[in-house]
């Protein structure tokens, strides 16, 4: 009965949707104001239709309903119950109804919150939304049905793939899925504004706190994403530039590009047919990124069930809605002013090298992802593009961002006096360089990218902190009221400093992690000890233990360093008993200078029966990108409770005073 | 010329979702990688047999000079799915037409020795890779990989995993192709 409400609330869902796709636009031609208001409950009424279809199939994982064929293909009753939880989006179907989920709810949230923006335009937004809607929601129903029933229904089901039975799983995809699924909203302004045919400063201040939103938890889903790979997986790795992982870092690049290039429009009114772009291209991308996932096109390590009937619906999906939307583009944004001329030393001119830079990197992945597909389809020669292509061609890149970023916010708007701003940080520069030689000193064995990727770290972190430290006048006299100066700079201007230092971080875990990174291989047994990277590891035999639905082999590590005993090490090798696959459990031994990451596996020759493969691996620097990540993820929250957006205080507001009149400049 | 600019996203986008329809249309697997050697003589190398067995050992020149197709079957004897193709390369070395040798990769003499004897022994040569330097040459992912090498000693086809049930029955359809 249950799986039947949800269905039954599903296909009302995508009614309403149609309904939400039609009416309000039809309204806004046709000046009728009810027409033009239905948007808002539309939109929420959504919402909680797919609320209840998406309680309804976690209802069925949390009981273990195994006559839902989604449910047995997935779950296990002895499954523990968080997995039975998160399993819900642990696969295909699932995780379709969570993108929708998430897509309904920012439009109930535009609903709700966005009451500073324009009936008219707002409308249009949550029409362009209620055709994304549309999209998804007869794709769920037509290819891939949660509810679908089986009969008989078996004893038990087929168990969630182990890899995925980890926390990683319940907050790496809703996080993932809030940055993808958060620039549709900023793709919907996008569309509504190339159908108004004006871009004006308020829409760069009304879209940009979704742009925020969006941009942040995908930052902070990458991140999780690499950090699970980095534990889970055990390899000791944490990106691998496989399809999927590219996929979802365009979005990212593009993203951060478009992130900069509002603010540009926002405050000088330039740029806009650019960000509008950059918008649209955005959102294509995170379609993109969902059609190459599901549809088989390309190889990956990551897959879900393929199947080709879907894969043609998402492609009809990604024509209709990128292609007609990039068609509006070049039919609408010839028109739309250019305004805000400046120097070629300006903030502007900085953001549009950022833009440049962070445009032309996302379409190097683009490229390195695609090329075997094109390689294949004109030649029919087949090859894989993997790390050496993207490590040569994106290193130079990143490398030449991080440390241009760095002088960005010195920049004034219009005009701004670079000479002087160099010989202000010069003695920066020459540390920096210092810094650099010193590196190289120490490690004369590592690859020269490392070398200039820590010095670029370091002016990037010093830079950034020596502006923030001028704006807040960190040093002056009045030490006490040191917080209010800090309080009283705009909030988003926080944001700015906390994320750019962010950035240095991950440059800093990167580039350590990747090319000073020592490892060890070994066949031990009771006794055996191995060295790396200073650490005496002795292994000290294996236990056997009982999991709810698994068996595992848990090692014993003694670790120590120069005779002293650190800590215990407990790596594990557990056997699901459902789908009788094994994972590997690493254990880290976590640092801020660098990680201890151990696994144990069965070797894979006989001969060796009773020994085991330890394999130990020392991660320099490695954690700089879970911090630098998380400082990311921070200053976006920061910038987005920037007192200009307004977030949760427009009611009051509008009353007194229709926003929408008002394009002025801000003090940035 | 300014509104042509405006169409660049658009043209791009129209080019990914042409190679994508050709991609999801066409029956293709993207996972399958082929081998780089197919339509290139065979590399060189010249191995050893292995002590112990009457089996002679055999190198490039050896297979040219035959004039024959051959099969060169990459197997061990720590390698589980050999195990499960042994049957379909005994059967196939009944066929007088081929000659069917095997190359011994990574292997450890004894164990190589007692795998042939307890499951029998269908090469006409088998070639001691103990270093897994040949293995390299031919570009192998993992054992067991069999090649159906021509005439003139060019490599035509490249099977990786186990020779049995269906792929068992492509590979005999395009040995007996290869022999027509």
């Amino acid at each position: 009965m249950i799986p039947e409400l949800g269905q039954f609330s599903l296909v009302l869902a995508l009614l309403i949707a149609i309904a939400q796709s039609t009416l309000p636009i039809i309204g806004v031609t046709r000046e009728n104001t009810i027409w033009i208001n239905s948007a808002k409950y539309l939109a929420l009424l959504q919402f909680f239709l797919v609320l209840i279809a998406f309680m309804a199939l976690m209802r069925s994982y949390i009981v273990s309903d195994f006559t839902v064929t989604n449910v047995v293909n997935n779950s296990h009753s002895k499954k523990p119950l968080l997995y039975k939880i998160v399993g819900t989006w642990g696969n295909h179907e699932g995780s379709i109804l969570l993108w929708v989920l998430i897509l309904v709810s920012f439009g109930g949230a535009l609903s709700l919150f966005g009451s500073n923006i324009p009936t008219r335009l707002r409308a249009r937004v949550l029409s362009v939304q209620g055709w994304i809607c549309v999209g998804f929601i007869s794709f769920m129903l037509f290819t891939s049905n949660p509810f679908e029933r089986t009969f008989p229904p078996p004893l038990n089901g087929n168990d969630l793939n182990p890899l995925l039975q980890d926390i990683g799983l319940a907050i790496h995809p809703p996080l993932l899925y809030v940055g993808y699924v958060g620039f549709s909203i900023v793709f919907s302004f996008a569309v509504a504004a190339l159908m108004e045919g004006e871009v004006s400063s308020a829409w760069a201040r009304w879209v940009r706190p979704w742009i925020l939103i969006a941009w942040t938890s995908l930052s902070a889903g990458i991140a999780l994403g690499a950090w699970w790979a980095y534990y889970e997986l055990g390899w000791g790795g944490w990106w691998f530039w496989d399809p999927v992982e590219n996929v979802s870092f365009m979005p990212w690049l593009v993203g951060t590009a478009l992130l900069h290039s509002a603010i540009v429009t926002e405050k000088r009114g330039a740029f806009k047919a650019w960000t509008v772009l950059l918008a649209i291209l955005t959102f294509s991308l995170s379609l993109l990124g969902t059609f190459i996932v599901r549809s088989g096109l390309l190889t990956s390590v990551h897959s879900f069930a393929v199947d080709p009937e879907r894969g043609i619906y998402i492609l009809i999906l990604l024509a209709v809605s990128i292609g007609g939307s990039l068609l509006l583009f070049a039919y609408r944004a010839p028109s739309l002013e250019s305004g805000g001329l400046f120097s070629p030393i300006s903030r502007e001119s900085g953001l549009l090298l950022n833009n440049l830079f962070l445009t032309t990197a996302a379409a190097i992945v683009l490229f390195g992802t695609l090329y075997p597909l094109f390689l294949e389809g004109i030649t029919g020669e087949k090859i894989s593009v993997g790390p050496p292509f993207f490590n040569i061609s994106f290193t130079p890149i990143g490398l030449l961002l991080g440390s241009t970023m760095a002088i960005g916010p010195y920049l004034k708007w219009n005009r701004a006096d670079l000479a002087g701003v160099l010989s202000r940080i010069k003695f920066l520069i020459f540390i920096s360089l210092g810094v650099s030689l010193f590196v190289w000193y120490l490690k004369s064995s590592g690859p020269a990218f490392a070398i200039i990727g820590v010095g670029v770290s370091f002016w990037l972190f010093t830079s950034t902190f020596f502006e923030w430290m001028d704006r807040v006048r960190l040093f002056n006299k009045n030490y006490f009221n040191i917080f209010k100066r800090i309080k009283s700079q705009p909030r988003s201007a926080n944001g700015m400093t906390i994320a750019h230092l962010g950035m240095s971080f991950i440059i800093l875990g990167v580039v350590g992690s990747s090319a000073w990174k020592e490892e060890v291989i070994s066949f031990v047994e009771k006794g055996s000890q191995l060295e790396v990277a200073g650490f005496l590891v002795t292994f000290e035999g294996v236990t056997i233990h009982q999991g709810p639905n698994y068996n595992s082999e848990k090692a014993t590590l003694k670790v120590e360093k120069e005779g002293k005993f650190l800590e215990n090490l407990y790596p594990e090798r557990r056997l699901y008993l459902a789908t009788g696959t094994s994972t590997t459990e690493s254990a880290i031994r976590q640092s801020l200078a660098g990680d201890l990451y151990v696994t144990i596996s069965e070797p894979a020759n006989n001969k060796f029966k009773g020994k085991w493969v330890l394999r130990l691996i020392y991660e320099p620097l490695v954690n700089f990108i879970w911090l630098g990540a998380s400082f990311l993820a921070l200053g976006g929250i920061i910038s987005i409770t920037d007192r200009r957006y307004k977030i949760g205080r427009t009611f009051k507001y509008r009353r007194t005073k229709p926003i929408n009149k008002v394009v002025g400049l801000d003090n940035f | 010329m300014r509104r042509f600019v405006f169409l660049v996203p658009l043209a791009l986008s129209l080019i990914i979702g042409t190679f994508s329809v050709w991609g999801l249309l066409n029956d293709r697997n993207p996972s399958e990688i082929p081998s780089a050697l197919i339509n290139r003589s065979i590399p060189k190398f010249d191995l050893s047999p292995l002590p112990g067995l009457r089996t002679p050992g055999f190198s490039r020149d050896d297979l040219l000079n035959l004039k024959k197709v051959s099969v060169i079957n990459f197997f061990a004897s720590w390698c589980l799915p050999c195990r499960a193709e042994h049957q379909s390369l005994i059967k196939l070395s009944q066929n007088n037409e081929i000659v069917l040798a095997g190359i011994n990769y990574k292997d450890i003499n004894k164990d190589a020795l007692d795998w042939l004897t307890d499951l029998g022994n269908p090469y006409t040569y088998v070639g001691n890779d103990f270093s897994g330097r040949t293995g390299i040459d031919w570009g192998i992912t993992g054992v067991p990989e069999t090649f159906i090498v021509n005439r003139d000693g060019k490599v035509v086809h490249r099977f990786s995993g186990p020779l049995v049930g269906v792929k068992f029955k492509e590979f005999k359809e395009l040995l007996t192709q290869e022999l027509r």
